[in-house]
């Protein structure tokens, strides 16, 4: 298969996912329980990608007190808790990061 | 004036999308960078890399098909790892399908095609805030054309110079934070606070999955937790 067929069938695939349930709700009766799950959809997916981000430093699943991250993300989880703010939260999160890495750089 | 109260334009909504896209393409860009110079190193031509970029439009599935090309992988196994890695697509589409129902097909297709991860976090926490239902498309439409330009940019300046970042500065970073700050706020009930821990912790503990399928068990179960917290409606 040519790289040019590859990926025209990839984009396709991908393409079909995003625009599947944009067209089926439309035509399709869906069951109550499913539309009720709906708004569980964003903090389930979003959360599922952000532990497993938080927990991979240097590219390894690090969970131990010694990943800066996952400090700077528990900061960032209480400044978007108080401000709702995303800036806020990313200059946050950011900075604690790189105070960490540069206090840990130092001694 | 309360932004909320002010009423509302297409073109006002087009710019917040613009706007509240913005912080995260701070972490984007170095990932389409860092794409094109893997499309490089693994001998795909520049115009099919820029190709894969527009086309498939899905930085983690490109990521893994650029390097599996690199070591030879056949056609239809790359198809099938793509296919998997972009499933969690489908919930997307099923999340934001009740807000663009109203829609002509012409925008359906076309915000379909803009539906990554970035414009659905900020879009879905748009369509779940107050303000003019009828407009919010053209939030939508910014967030993804904004999202989009800056990958097919970031992409080509990756393709033509390679990736010379410099490493110890973690803009990755930026994702996971954005992410934090649109969920944590939408946590409003037990629920949903139990949706998010269970997704969690699961894609945690299925990690090791081949190719995301964890992160689709991951949010499977969180939704399905939820529900049960919530009980059925009186």
């Amino acid at each position: 298969m040519s790289l040019w067929l590859v990926t025209l069938l990839a984009g396709l695939l991908t393409y079909g996912t995003r625009l599947s349930f944009i067209l089926l709700l439309d035509r399709i009766k869906v069951p109550d329980w499913f539309r009720r799950g709906l708004r569980f959809v964003p903090v389930a997916v979003l959360s599922g990608i952000i532990l497993p981000a938080l927990a991979t430093y240097n590219a390894t699943l690090n969970l131990s007190l010694r990943n800066p991250q996952l400090y700077a993300g528990a900061l960032a989880v209480l400044v978007a808790w108080r401000t709702k703010n995303v800036l806020l939260t990313i200059l946050a999160g950011m900075g604690a990061l790189l105070a960490i890495q540069l206090l840990l750089g130092l001694f | 004036m309360n932004e909320s109260t002010i009423p509302t334009t297409p073109r006002r909504e087009f710019w917040r999308g613009v706007r509240d896209e913005a912080p995260i393409l701070l972490g984007v860009a170095p990932f389409g960078l860092i794409f094109g110079a893997l499309a490089i190193a693994a001998h795909i031509e520049i115009p099919v890399a820029q190709a894969m970029s527009s086309i498939i439009f899905a930085g983690a599935s490109q990521f893994i098909a650029a390097q599996m090309i690199g070591t030879g992988t056949s056609g239809l196994v790359i198809l099938l790892v793509v296919f998997v890695v972009n499933l969690r697509h489908a919930l997307y589409s099923a999340s934001v399908a009740p807000h663009v129902r109203h829609l002509a097909p012409g925008w359906k297709f076309l915000l379909a095609y803009l539906l990554t991860d970035e414009a659905y976090a900020v879009t879905i926490t748009h369509y779940n805030q107050e303000g003019d239902p009828a407009k919010k498309h053209w939030y939508f439409l910014g967030a993804g054309l904004t999202l989009w330009t800056v990958w097919q940019v970031s992409t080509a300046i990756g393709l033509f110079v390679g990736a010379q970042l410099p490493q110890d500065w973690p803009l990755g970073f930026v994702l996971p934070l954005t992410f934090i700050a649109l969920v944590v706020p939408a946590l409003k009930d037990k629920a949903s606070i139990v949706a998010a821990l269970t997704a969690a912790l699961v894609s945690m503990l299925t990690f090791g999955f081949f190719f995301k399928t964890g992160l689709l068990v991951a949010a499977f179960l969180g939704i399905l937790t939820g529900l049960l917290v919530e009980g059925k409606p009186k």
